[in-house]
């Protein structure tokens, strides 16, 4: 590399901190979603970066499913207290209570879905014209053709194959009363690159990510914790492991790996092993070949 | 770090763009980059398999891993650009996959507008065909600056020699008369692996680079305009705060060229100049900023500068042009045609202004490559040259000497769709 080149983490952080920015300055009243798993970790401390030594200048929303692991909530309190950023909390039981979301019965049921109904209902409540997701590329098929900037009709919902097309850096916020746009700064990231980047920023992390010992069993293959909401077959039968989290959702369809990685090099050379991708745990993922494509177009992340 | 990872925090990164109709290989091509760079992980794989095996293939179809939505899958076609990544320990890799055939050619323009390398297909039985023709105008039109050419499935030609350079020589005088700087041709079988990562051995006449040693070894340094500084305003950071009372810094991304502190700048379009104070990367303080870094800058006196306005160096003895009357190659986007005399909001830089279309001087038949005076009609996938009045003065630099500074869109009003792609002449 010449002395006038970036590596690529630093050209992709550029090119995320471009994006965000572009965000703040063509919408009103931006959001930017936290989940509190490392992708939107490093979209907020992309975001610290972009208008640093200002404050950011728009909340933070969490949707909670109600079935978040421990860590994941105490990470999110301090994250805020220590940044002074402010996160709005919604919580899908409010949209279970209120008759707006129903819950899914059975041993595999799971909130992720529903976690959309409240995700539309804050938007509309607090009327958030761009919601920021640490929604990747890399992560599946149907996020491939994702943009940047990604326009929803009123209903929120994306029509994969009525999308504007996207050039240079030339970004259209552009839209009529009642539509909104999700917009995805990260999108270039692979899996790999944030976790170099977090290797290379020293960001701090949930303890979930890192080796620890926890109560779980096995379904179709994949380890789950035990939780008092999780129902257990006849044969699943729980045991302690020393386990990590690759990706973080909710209890209900985040799976575990069995690992000692206890720090970032660990991980990275897991990651640089792995022969399955870190969607293969996911049990929402699972459901059917389409079923991100689904999700989307209803109005999921 | 140990050894292998602390290499792979040093990569450069490559954006390419694929041009290919289906029965040019290129989705078996992307799937053996894929594959063979260890990007395809184990539960892709046997989804593939699985989808193989549904769809009554004999082997893997490796095309499947880059057709992404259910429709696309149902219908066998690419709908839309999709991106796909991968890495080496050189490089990472960005692909804009964009479908060849002729209705997108939107998804190619859009493919080719951030690409730093266009790979394009041939297959070897069929030479050099209408649709090559239009993949090398609009990459040329583009100004990519780096492509190569592929002709693919040597294997159904015997491997032969003739069969390749026949192909060279006809695609050689296409780019004679196109503005491409630098070309190379690739023998490959895609399906077979042929020179794709590995040399092949069935082609012992062929001493040239591998696709892969290209795309890992290819000058990218070179590719950014460095001499001329332009710093499109994208946001003004003020603080307000009892630590940063007065800290007042035009934050935006180095669109080319290169800025130190000290250095004297003037604002377009004020024409107020001042001396760069600081360059600030959150915490970091830097001494200087280039293309394409993300920065904030403050300066030595207080100048009114907003959003749309544009630094640039004093000293640039190419200053950027300044004017109302704008020429422009367009490539139109929208099911509505363009309207003669229209108005539309056009988008430059952090800059949003509206035009109106003055004039239509010609269509370009991308497969002929003839221009076309008489039918002026511009519709979707058309290209044309046009003349646009802004409301307020563009400051822009020609495409061909600044991607970043000499392109824009055109948004239609009404709708607020993205209805044209505009390089600046």
């Amino acid at each position: 590399m010449d002395k006038y080149q970036i590596n690529h983490l630093k050209e992709l952080e550029a090119e995320s901190i471009f994006v965000i920015r572009e965000v703040a300055a063509q919408f009103e009243n931006p959001v930017m979603l936290f989940s509190g798993g490392k992708d939107s970790i490093v979209m907020f401390h992309l975001a610290l970066k972009a208008f640093y030594p200002a404050r950011v200048p728009f909340p933070l929303l969490h949707i909670d499913t109600g079935h978040n692991f421990q860590e994941t909530l105490d990470y999110r309190d301090q994250l805020m207290e220590k940044t002074g950023a402010k996160c709005i909390v919604r919580l899908v039981q409010d949209s279970i209570d209120k008759g707006r979301a129903q819950e899914e019965t059975g041993i595999n049921a799971s909130r992720n879905k529903l976690q959309t109904v409240t995700l539309l209902d804050a938007l509309e409540e607090l009327k958030f014209d761009a919601a920021m997701g640490g929604g990747r590329r890399d992560e599946e098929k149907a996020r491939a053709k994702e943009r940047f900037f990604s326009h929803r009709d009123e209903f929120g919902q994306w029509d994969p194959k009525n999308q504007r097309p996207e050039l240079w850096s030339l970004f259209n916020g552009r839209k009529n009363m009642g539509e909104h746009f999700r917009v995805f700064p990260i999108s270039n990231w692979t899996e790999m690159d944030v976790w170099q980047y977090i290797y290379m920023e020293n960001i701090e992390l949930p303890s979930l990510y890192y080796t620890h010992e926890r109560e779980v069993f096995e379904r179709d293959g994949v380890l789950m914790a035990t939780a008092p909401f999780m129902q257990l077959r006849e044969n699943e039968k729980p045991q302690k492991m020393q386990v990590r989290c690759r990706t973080i959702g909710d209890i209900t369809c985040t799976g575990l790996t069995l690992s000692a990685a206890n720090s970032l090099e660990d991980i990275i050379q897991e990651v640089a092993a792995s022969r399955i991708t870190e969607r293969g745990g996911r049990a929402d993922d699972k459901r059917s070949d389409a079923a991100m494509e689904d999700r989307k177009k209803e109005g999921y992340f | 770090m140990s050894g292998k990872n602390s290499g792979y925090l040093d990569m450069e990164l490559l954006r390419f763009t694929t041009a290919g109709s289906v029965d040019d290989g290129k989705s078996t091509l992307i799937g053996r980059l894929l594959y063979d760079s260890k990007a395809i992980f184990e539960d892709q794989m046997e989804a593939i398999e699985r989808a193989s095996v549904r769809a009554g293939g004999e082997q893997v179809n490796l095309a499947l891993l880059t057709d992404g939505l259910r429709a696309e899958r149902e219908q066998g076609i690419t709908i839309d650009v999709a991106y796909r990544y991968f890495a080496t320990p050189k490089r990472k890799f960005i692909i804009a996959d964009t479908p060849g055939h002729i209705q997108y050619t939107r998804n190619m323009v859009t493919g080719a507008s951030t690409a730093n390398v266009a790979l394009i297909l041939i297959d070897a039985r069929q030479g050099v065909l209408e649709q090559t023709r239009r993949h090398a105008y609009i990459a040329s039109l583009l100004q990519i600056p780096h492509l190569i050419i592929c002709v693919n499935k040597m294997d159904l030609v015997a491997y032969q020699q003739e069969v390749f350079e026949g192909i060279v020589k006809d695609f050689e005088a296409i780019a004679s008369k196109l503005s491409i700087k630098d070309v190379r041709f690739v023998p490959i079988s895609a399906l077979e692996g042929d020179n794709v990562v590995t040399r092949s051995e069935n082609m012992d006449w062929y001493d040239g680079p591998t696709l892969m040693y290209l795309l890992e070894n290819i000058h990218i340094g070179s590719d950014i305009n460095r001499d001329d500084f332009r710093f499109p305003v994208q946001y003004v950071v003020r603080p307000q705060s009892k630590d940063w009372p007065d800290y007042r810094g035009y934050a935006g991304r180095v669109a080319s060229g290169v800025v130190a502190v000290g250095d004297t700048v003037t604002v377009l379009p004020s024409g107020f100049s001042s001396k760069v104070k600081t360059i600030d990367l959150y915490r970091e303080s830097l001494d200087k900023a280039f293309a394409p870094q993300s920065v904030t800058i403050t300066l030595e006196d207080d100048i009114d500068i907003s959003r749309g306005d544009m630094i640039v160096k004093s000293t640039n003895g190419r200053a950027a042009r300044n004017d109302q009357n704008i020429e422009m190659m367009i490539c139109w986007f929208n099911d509505k045609k363009m309207v003669p005399g229209g108005k539309y909001a056009l988008k430059h830089t952090s800059a949003e202004v509206r035009c109106m279309i003055k004039d239509v001087q010609y269509k370009m038949d991308i497969n002929t490559l003839e221009k076309e005076e008489k039918d002026l009609s511009v519709g979707m996938n058309d290209i044309a040259r046009i003349s646009v009045r802004t409301t307020k003065p563009l400051f822009f630099d020609a495409y061909n000497v600044n991607r970043m500074t000499g392109s824009v869109i055109l948004i239609d009003e009404a709708t607020n769709e993205t209805v044209a792609a505009g390089m600046l002449l």
